[in-house]
């Protein structure tokens, strides 16, 4: 229903969510962008002028550029990978009949919930610690040396605290989406003769194939700009920079703001991209 | 009292003219009925005078008083919805109870009222119950019951009825009927089912694509449509439309003649054809017969119980005295 | 589906889906085992699984010496408060655009969940400096308003979505029957949404207790929640691996409680309705 007197009630309503919003979007944002063009050094005197692209160029000239962006993009992609094809087969079996389904599924959405810290911590020192992690116990009793996981194999096990995080939400989404396809369609399939593995790859897998998409597109959005993890376990060091903490660095240690704001506005387009077509595809949702 | 004037009322969505321009009058006291195809505009036209949509043009007057605009709170009306819109997390005596409380009456007024209410619609022993666990029926009267107490200027139904089965729908009908006498208030109904408004109205505004084909009462509407639509809309089964060289011969362009007014025999008669389809009703027959002279089968109506058979040969002959007969443009050759 | 499952593929399934929940559960349940025992116990190897003395000195010595329950109080603070003015201001939002859509709504409703894909890193330094200017740096208030403008979009879109649920006709009863605009939301439209507005409290309120970026720089000494008290363990601290882990376990529990209740929600609340 619509009446001029609700029409102006809403925009009314709406008034303090979008206009908190859009100075939350713009003043910060202009402001980083302000300072991506300026030389900015607080430790050195604060702004020294104008510095038109250069920022820009230098940051993405910097020997610390294009690493930041091949480890993030290997995060990512890694994490992608074992979350989704994980998530598939976990939402799969938890499909199934079973006992006690209900705890299995707490067991198994749990990691979700634990703050990054803590996670984050709890692999370091309790698994990964070479000496007293229990990792390190289980390598020796199979006689062979622990791995010195946060430094030898620091990208690794980033990706696999970021993985143990992010699998919960990945299987949750899908075995949402497992459940909402009605079960006629696979009974009609194996009345047709299709055995478990063709009906799973022809009519389960493309039902999925929306969910698989919205779970890529958030999970890239957010572990674009994961930071807890890094910052407890490694700092960056031994490789495991990715873009954001790159330009985390750039702000906080070496305090030059104009450099780290052009990296910013670099991460922000970025994120964008993907946003993008996380919106197209919600905005299809929508109409319906 | 409770008289309403639509003056050239308009109604536009996103650009698309749903209502042009309309004028009506709707007397204090009728119980004025809305019929027509979905689509029509009936369901619209119902909510422009509750004020729940704005109108694009025009005016409304209320007992006198010029509407256009006001909030719809403040037009003392009361309308029933399809889907009887109750209250889910309130009693059945709060749901009745809440136009009385945003009136601000104090509760011993307020109890009154509502007590009274329930005992009209038999509501006394549910009082204290959610709507969840009414039958639909129940359902139905506490939305009346509801509106009721309001004291209103009009009461409004939007298709009150569609979601009840066929024996729930015809005693509330009778229920609404004895409503109507009872409390002589303005009622305007909304209904696509034509039997509910030939059978409650006191006058039917037929309505189709927004504009208004006939305004009357149910018998001007029965005996004297003014165009095939109307004539074709009104009455059950639908009045025979027949159009070809045959009735040329009666100086129409169309001519219509319903199933009642139409005579069958296996002896002789004006249309011979060959009986199809048959309904046996016990109380009547109707026979759908493909005649010679016309494209389309014509259903005629029988009284009792007459044992013609399918495949056979009949002769049909129109009571000349119910013969319709329309122009080129549709209109009513008087 | 449609055959018959016979009980030997039933157990098989059981035994392999409880092995995996098991194996993802682990971490946590080690944690939670690990903030019983002694710190001997906790680095023994091999490593002890139940046979530990327990004890519950752990928790005495994080509660007592560090200040725990400030952290603690601040995060219930901080996750509350945000949550809780998220949905005072998402409310009139969101039922706009449920019950009085426009051609911009929509639109509007992308732009909103858009402005939560902005990352944070990119803003971070203005916040700083905007936040060094208004004199709520390590302020509670501060956080609160920035995790509530991080959250809001989420509970815009969960309560939008929530009220679209509700019958139309409902609350045009409530307008024929006399109701204001103010007396529709309170006397009607808030009593049925009551249970949506629960489930996005509760989704939001444990995406603000976990937030891990603003609690961490925008806090020091005074408005630290518990996600910066456990990253101050990172150093020497954190090789006390049981009270470690009492600390740990104290600071997750309640959320992984709250969690279990809000599966529902989280597809709800995170996906933006592109998986039902």
């Amino acid at each position: 229903m619509s009446t001029t007197a609700s029409r102006s009630a809403a925009r009314v309503m709406m008034a303090p969510a979008v206009i908190l919003l859009l100075g939350w979007m713009l003043v910060p944002l202009t402001m980083t962008v302000w300072f991506s063009f300026r030389k900015f050094l607080p430790l050195r005197g604060g702004d020294l002028g104008f510095a038109g692209f250069d920022n820009y160029v230098r940051f993405f000239t910097s020997s610390a550029f294009w690493p930041s962006v091949y480890t993030t993009l290997i995060i990512v992609i890694s994490v992608l990978v074992i979350t989704v094809v994980l998530g598939i087969f976990l939402a799969m079996l938890l499909d199934q009949p079973m006992w006690g389904q209900g705890i299995v599924r707490i067991l198994v959405i749990a990691p979700f919930f634990v703050m990054p810290t803590v996670s984050a911590l709890l692999w370091k020192n309790m698994f990964m610690d070479p000496v007293n992690g229990l990792f390190a116990h289980l390598f020796k009793a199979f006689g062979a040396e622990p791995v010195v996981w946060l430094t030898d194999a620091a990208l690794p096990s980033i990706i696999m605290i970021v993985s143990w995080q992010w699998l919960p939400f990945a299987t949750l989404i899908l075995l949402t989406a497992r459940q909402s396809l009605d079960s006629e369609q696979l009974e009609a399939a194996e009345m047709d003769g299709a055995p478990l593995l063709k009906r799973f790859w022809f009519i389960v897998l493309p039902h999925l194939g929306r969910a698989i998409t919205v779970v890529i597109l958030i999970q890239t959005i957010f572990i674009l700009s994961i930071f807890a993890e890094i910052f407890v376990t490694t700092s960056g060091a031994f490789d495991t920079k990715t873009l954001t903490y790159l330009i985390f660095q750039r702000i906080t240690d070496s305090q030059n703001i104009g450099l780290g704001s052009a990296g910013g506005v670099y991460a922000i387009i970025l994120a964008n991209i993907v946003a993008l077509f996380l919106m197209r595809i919600v905005g299809k949702n929508l109409d319906t | 009292m409770g008289r309403i004037i639509l003056d050239k009322v308009t109604k536009r969505f996103d650009g698309v003219e749903v209502i042009p321009p309309l004028d009506l009058i709707i007397e204090d006291g009728e119980f004025t009925v809305f019929v027509g195809p979905s689509g029509c505009g009936k369901s619209t036209l119902l909510r422009l005078i509750a004020g729940l949509e704005d109108v694009t043009g025009g005016h409304i007057e209320i007992d006198g008083q010029d509407v256009t605009g006001v909030a719809p709170a403040k037009r003392r009306l009361a309308m029933v919805f399809q889907s009887y819109a109750l209250y889910p997390h309130m009693t059945v005596r709060k749901n009745i109870a809440f136009p009385l409380r945003m009136a601000k009456l104090d509760r011993a007024e307020i109890n009154k009222k509502v007590t009274a209410a329930a005992e009209v619609l038999n509501l006394t022993d549910y009082l204290e119950r959610r709507p969840g666990l009414l039958s639909g029926g129940q359902r139905q009267r506490v939305a009346i019951g509801r509106a009721i107490v309001r004291e209103p200027e009009a009461f409004l139904f939007d298709e009150p009825l569609s979601n009840l089965d066929a024996a729930l729908r015809v005693e509330m009908r009778l229920e609404i009927g004895e409503l109507h006498k009872r409390l002589a208030t303005t009622m305007i109904y909304v209904t696509h089912d034509q039997v509910e408004a030939m059978t409650m109205a006191d006058r039917i505004v037929v309505l189709k694509a927004g504009n208004i084909e006939q305004v009357g009462s149910p018998l001007e509407l029965y005996t004297k449509p003014r165009n095939t639509f109307v004539a074709g809309f009104i009455g059950s089964p639908s009045m025979n439309l027949l159009e070809g060289p045959e009735v040329a011969k009666h100086g129409a362009k169309t001519v219509g003649i319903r199933p009642e007014h139409l005579s069958i025999s296996d002896k002789e008669g004006v249309w011979s054809g060959i009986i199809g389809v048959s309904e046996h009703l016990g109380s009547d027959t109707f026979f759908h017969v493909k005649c010679d002279a016309f494209p389309n089968p014509l259903t005629v109506r029988a009284s009792g119980e007459v044992s013609l058979h399918y495949g056979q040969k009949v002769f049909l002959t129109p009571n000349k005295t119910y013969i319709h007969r329309f122009g080129k443009d549709g209109l009513r050759i008087a | 589906m449609a055959r018959t499952h016979s009980p030997q593929l039933k157990m098989l399934t059981t035994f392999a889906a409880w092995s995996i929940g098991l194996m993802i559960f682990f971490p946590i349940l080690w944690t939670i085992l690990t903030s019983f025992k002694t710190e001997a116990q906790a680095i023994a190897s091999p490593p002890i699984f139940v046979n530990f003395d327990w004890t519950l000195e752990n928790y005495e010595v994080v509660r007592e010496r560090s200040n725990y329950m400030r952290f603690l109080w601040n995060s219930i603070f901080i996750a509350g408060g945000s949550t809780l003015l998220g949905v005072l201001i998402a409310v009139p939002a969101a039922w706009s655009m449920a019950f009085v859509p426009s051609k911009r709504t929509k639109d509007i409703l992308l732009w909103m969940l858009s402005t939560k894909m902005l990352p944070a890193v990119g803003v971070l330094y203005p916040l700083y400096l905007i936040f060094i200017e208004l004199g709520i740096l390590d302020t509670r208030l501060g956080l609160i308003v920035v995790l509530m403008l991080i959250n809001l979009p989420i509970i815009v879109w969960m309560l939008y979505t929530y009220f679209k649920e509700i019958p139309g006709e409902i609350l045009e009863a409530a307008r024929m029957d006399g109701a204001t605009l103010k007396a529709e939301i309170f006397y009607v439209l808030m009593p049925m949404a009551i249970p949506g507005i629960a489930s996005t409290i509760l989704l939001n309120v444990i995406l603000a207790w976990n937030e891990a970026f603003w609690t961490l720089n925008l806090t020091a000494a005074k408005a630290a929640p518990l996600t910066a008290f456990i990253a101050s363990y990172s150093s020497p601290e954190g090789l006390f691996y049981a009270k470690l882990s009492a600390a740990s376990t104290m600071a997750i529990a309640p959320i992984l409680i709250l969690g279990w209740f809000s599966q529902k929600q989280l597809v709800r609340g995170l996906t933006f309705g592109a998986v039902k």
